[in-house]
């Protein structure tokens, strides 16, 4: 039983990502694609943060009588990635946007025989 | 109370796991981009969980707030439905198991969950925990870290920010409209107007109150600057985006976003004119601590006015496509 709560986090992270790169290379349609990007990053946060907790440790903000700490390094660097990835996140979908204006669609099946439309 | 809490960890990755799983297999678009804000809302409570509070709270505001608002808005202009794909699927499928099989090979190396002596506890970690109270003198150590050590990187990021602004804004541009009669918003939904303005002046107080609270709990330019700019996409999706422009209007928010980057790179010019280097906060008063906490509130002021108006202007760029395309 330890050794699963000892992994248990780490398996659930490789479960997100690869769920994450799946949808991204078998989906049809580019905004789903984008869902799965986002999912596969979420799965790095996670992964970041897991190794940051400590067991018995407490949120990294002084308080009385509290001598553990959980790491507060991985917080910092997740926190300013999940604002950065949603500015970036925005970027992929307004590249959606132009897409379906220039081709009339995004569903990447339809692309085809459309090269010089624009 | 330990294992119960652990059994609560266990149960809430397990069906953030299930979320995932359900998000492959749905090709209405809609439910995917709803599910995925629960994913969201899941991973913050997870976040919560793992100690990170302030982590959860960028999270929730961010990942259940504007990134739904964002695909919601594309979605509007790309229809809902996914399409059959006239690809196999078993190709992605054999790279996915593969790679997911040797990944999980991989965590066998890795060190326990949780356990104190963790190489990744080691190295810099303690040092920020048992000094930063004293030398940057804030009891959020994220805080300190984000700001004081870690500021370079932290003006790094706000460009990051600040340039996705630049790409959306010349992928897209907001168009201001020219037809007046043109309806927008939601304007025979009464109990929406009441609801929301209620709640407006309510969530842009908590705002205020994240940013300049940042040093002493959870919360920060980050998170304030994205929950100020939510108050104002309900503003603008309720009472439609031209009533949004005459209060924020798109060319002031450009103006915004460079004036908070700008912000935040003068303090570090400051403290190299008073004879420190670049963001060395010590110099900006007779005394480091307060030197220190200058710094940080005028550079987590930048960090938020940039936020704020990049988010802001993001979102007015994707609403005034959508109403263009609603149009034609």
């Amino acid at each position: 039983m330890s050794f699963i709560l000892d992994y248990y986090n780490y398996w659930i992270v490789v479960f997100l990502m690869m769920a994450g790169f799946y949808i991204v290379i078998s989906a049809n349609n580019l905004v789903k694609k984008i869902v799965g990007l986002n999912i596969f990053q979420t799965s790095v946060f996670m992964l970041y943060i897991s190794m940051g907790k400590v067991t018995g440790g407490t949120a990294p903000i002084v308080a009385e009588g509290v001598t553990q700490y959980s790491n507060p390094l991985p917080h910092v660097l997740i926190l300013t990635a999940i604002v950065v990835g949603v500015a970036t996140t925005a970027v992929g979908l307004a590249l959606v946007v132009r897409i379906k204006r220039a081709y009339g669609t995004v569903e990447e099946n339809e692309f085809d025989n459309k090269d010089d439309v624009i | 109370m330990a294992e119960f809490i652990d059994l609560v960890l266990l149960a809430m990755l397990a069906m953030l796991a299930l979320t995932a799983l359900r998000i492959i297999f749905l090709k209405d678009l809609f439910a995917v981009v709803m599910l995925f804000g629960i994913y969201s809302f899941l991973s913050a409570l997870i976040f919560l969980n793992l100690d990170a509070v302030d982590v959860a709270f960028t999270e929730a505001s961010v990942g259940a707030g504007i990134s739904t608002v964002l695909m919601l808005v594309t979605l509007a202009m790309t229809g809902r439905k996914e399409k059959q794909s006239t690809h196999s699927s078993l190709l992605p499928l054999f790279v996915v198991l593969v790679t997911g099989a040797a990944l999980i090979y991989g965590t066998l190396d890795m060190p326990p969950f949780g356990h104190p002596d963790n190489p990744v506890h080691q190295h810099v970690a303690p040092r920020y925990i048992e000094e930063s109270p004293k030398e940057v003198g804030l009891p959020n150590m994220v805080t300190s870290v984000l700001a004081s050590y870690r500021g370079f990187d932290t003006l790094g990021e706000t460009v990051v920010v600040f340039s996705a602004v630049i790409g959306v804004l010349s992928l897209l541009g907001v168009r201001r409209k020219k037809k007046k009669d043109l309806e927008s918003g939601l304007e025979t939904h009464r109990v929406l107007h009441v609801v929301a303005k209620n709640i407006i002046p309510l969530v842009i107080l908590f705002a205020l109150y994240v940013q300049f609270h940042g040093d002493f709990g959870p919360g920060g330019g980050f998170q304030a600057g994205v929950i100020a700019a939510a108050a104002f996409i309900l503003y603008a999706l309720v009472l439609g985006l031209p009533k949004a422009f005459a209060v924020v209007g798109p060319r002031f928010l450009q103006w915004m976003a460079a004036a908070g980057v700008l912000l935040y790179a003068s303090v570090g010019l400051y403290s190299m004119y008073k004879g420190g280097q670049f963001l060395d906060y010590n110099q900006l008063a007779a005394d480091p601590i307060a030197g220190q906490h200058y710094g940080i509130i005028i550079i987590e002021l930048g960090v938020g006015i940039t936020v704020f108006a990049v988010m802001l202007n993001i979102f007015y760029a994707f609403g005034s496509q959508a109403e263009r395309s609603n149009v034609q």
